[in-house]
């Protein structure tokens, strides 16, 4: 009886109502953005991490647009099990250049994370074509239309250009070229024998600064991706998103004392 | 509260004392239980947020009272595991794939393990049990592109095939016969015909096989000059004397492959997996069927 007691003095006083409503909004809004004034301090320094290159942005809005999140996590969790499958537990410094992040919570098919180098490019075609063709016991639908459909990238910039106003971290401002040549980078990325090395050296100075030694070149797909060199569609796009998944940080490069610091 | 709460006379239970023309609502507390549970989530709830990493501070967040934490204790558990294998796996470290091969105890070990990694990493393209499929060869068979030795198989796992990742990846690429222009159709037609009679155990002199001994015994044959076709391991050149094709057997498959060839990649593995769960997949592919 009590409560109904105290419920009435609630419901029967708007100002009591009104601060009542104010304190819970608060606590939500403390929760939810406290994190995030931290975050710089929150987040691993680690060395490799760079945002996508347009054709992987390209990828990553038909990744997002075909639902594949609603299947497929993109996190290693620092799990023994997950460890011992996927490879090492993923950093929040690997999503932060992703808007919106593709952590998932559901895992209908495997976690991606570290999908990237793990299968061949004419791999994932046909596996997106037909998961069946490759993975008999497989229940991932058919993806066939990606293999006909000429990749949309005229806004490209545009798109990029967005993502770095919801950043952080100021993605491509600080990638050199980025957004002025996105459309020749896409280009040069997805053609057989294109120059790639404005592309290559833009994303590998943001990886690993600028004094970076010759072989410290950051890893992405290049090339003719689906089979098709005739034109870029939608299924190179995809497959240079999938691979370069995880593969932007090397661990085997990350010494102890730096891990160390990852457990504080 | 000022009015004693009212009995509705139908149900007999007791009002909220809320009335709106004449419909009053009737008091359905929540059992107790439901409420005692309720609040004692809440406390545990803040002992929780006490005990454990949770609100951000100035320069980072709060540890906890227990100073637990996700990635020192998965360090733990990975320590654990390591100590449960080390008996097994220090052996396999220390011995090269042959000799694991013959001690019958330590090849069960790796056999088991060597199971569980190919199922993971190499069964979406060569399929369970090394089956093989169309552009993966078989690895349960004695026929071998890049050699069937334990040796050869370690270095097929660790550095991959004509990927761009691994600047020692195996690497050979045939040349796109009829796409640049080496070879008319006519002299295609004649060597595809000149390979697919090899494959069923016919040797036909004639300009298919001339046209074979200039241009494809350098890879396909164990010596530059010869019209047999049975293979070349250092040079990945598949033989050619049998009927097991990755890209199909037909003439039109082989035709096709001499005009413009498909040429199958394979990842690096020595990043992904330890030198250990390399050598248990090895002595797992060497026992499929065909070890050498």
């Amino acid at each position: 009886m009590s409560l109904i007691k105290h419920h009435k003095l609630i419901e029967t006083n708007v100002f009591l109502l009104v601060l009542g409503i104010f304190v819970t909004v608060i606590i939500g809004g403390l929760v939810e953005i406290v994190p995030l004034f931290s975050i710089k301090s929150t987040i691993e320094n680690v060395q490799g991490v760079r945002p996508y290159t347009p054709l992987e942005v390209a990828g990553r809005d038909i990744y997002v647009r075909e639902g594949c999140y609603n299947c497929h996590s993109q996190m290693v969790r620092p799990f023994r099990d997950e460890i011992e499958r996927y490879g090492h537990y993923s950093l929040a410094a690997e999503s932060k250049f992703d808007h919106p992040f593709q952590w998932g919570s559901k895992r209908t098919g495997p976690d991606l994370a570290r999908v990237g180098g793990k299968y061949s490019n004419e791999w994932h075609v046909r596996h997106l074509i037909n998961p069946r063709a490759v993975v008999p016991e497989s229940i991932m639908p058919g993806y066939p239309h990606l293999a006909q459909r000429p990749l949309a990238y005229d806004t490209i910039d545009a798109n990029m250009r967005t993502l770095d106003l919801v950043d952080r971290f100021e993605t491509y401002s600080q990638v050199d070229g980025a957004i002025e040549n996105a459309v020749a980078d896409l280009e040069a990325q997805a053609t057989p024998d294109a120059d790639t090395s404005a592309l290559v050296a833009r994303y590998s100075d943001f990886a690993f600064g600028p004094d970076r030694a010759e072989d410290q070149v950051t890893n992405m797909a290049l090339g003719d991706l689906d089979g098709n060199p005739d034109v870029i569609t939608e299924m190179d796009a995809l497959v240079a998103y999938l691979q370069v998944l995880g593969t932007m940080v090397d661990f085997t490069a990350v010494d102890q004392t730096r891990k160390a610091e990852w457990i504080r | 509260m000022a009015e004693h709460p009212e009995r509705d006379e139908i149900t007999g239970r007791y009002t909220t004392g809320h009335e709106w023309d004449g419909i009053s609502e009737l008091n359905t507390p929540l059992p107790k239980w439901w409420v005692w549970v309720f609040y004692i989530s809440i406390g545990w709830s803040v002992l929780y947020t006490i005990a454990y990493p949770s609100w951000p501070v100035m320069s980072g967040f709060f540890g906890g009272a227990t100073g637990w934490h996700a990635r020192a204790s998965l360090e733990d558990s990975l320590a654990e595991a390591r100590e449960a294998r080390s008996e097994w796996v220090t052996q396999i470290a220390a011995r090269d794939v042959p000799a694991i091969l013959e001690d019958n105890t330590l090849r069960s070990y790796a056999m088991r393990g060597g199971e569980v990694l190919f199922k993971e990493n190499c069964a979406p393209c060569h399929q369970t049990g090394g089956a093989g499929a169309y552009g993966y060869p078989t690895l349960a068979d004695d026929e071998w592109i890049w050699g069937g030795t334990p040796e050869a198989i370690v270095t097929t796992i660790q550095h991959g095939i004509r990927n761009d990742t691994d600047p020692d990846a195996r690497s050979s690429e045939m040349y796109a016969f009829g796409e640049w222009e080496l070879l008319t159709e006519e002299e295609i037609d004649q060597v595809a015909q000149y390979v697919y009679d090899l494959s069923h155990g016919e040797m036909n002199a004639g300009p298919g096989q001339d046209i074979f001994v200039a241009q494809c015994a350098a890879c396909h044959s164990p010596d530059a000059q010869s019209p047999g076709g049975e293979g070349n391991k250092d040079l990945g050149g598949p033989p050619l004397n049998n009927r097991i094709f990755l890209y199909g057997g037909t003439k039109k498959d082989i035709a096709a492959q001499v005009y413009k060839p498909q040429l199958g990649v394979m990842p690096s593995w020595s990043g992904r997996l330890s030198d250990e769960d390399i050598k248990q997949l090895a002595v797992y592919v060497h026992s499929l069927g065909g070890g050498q």
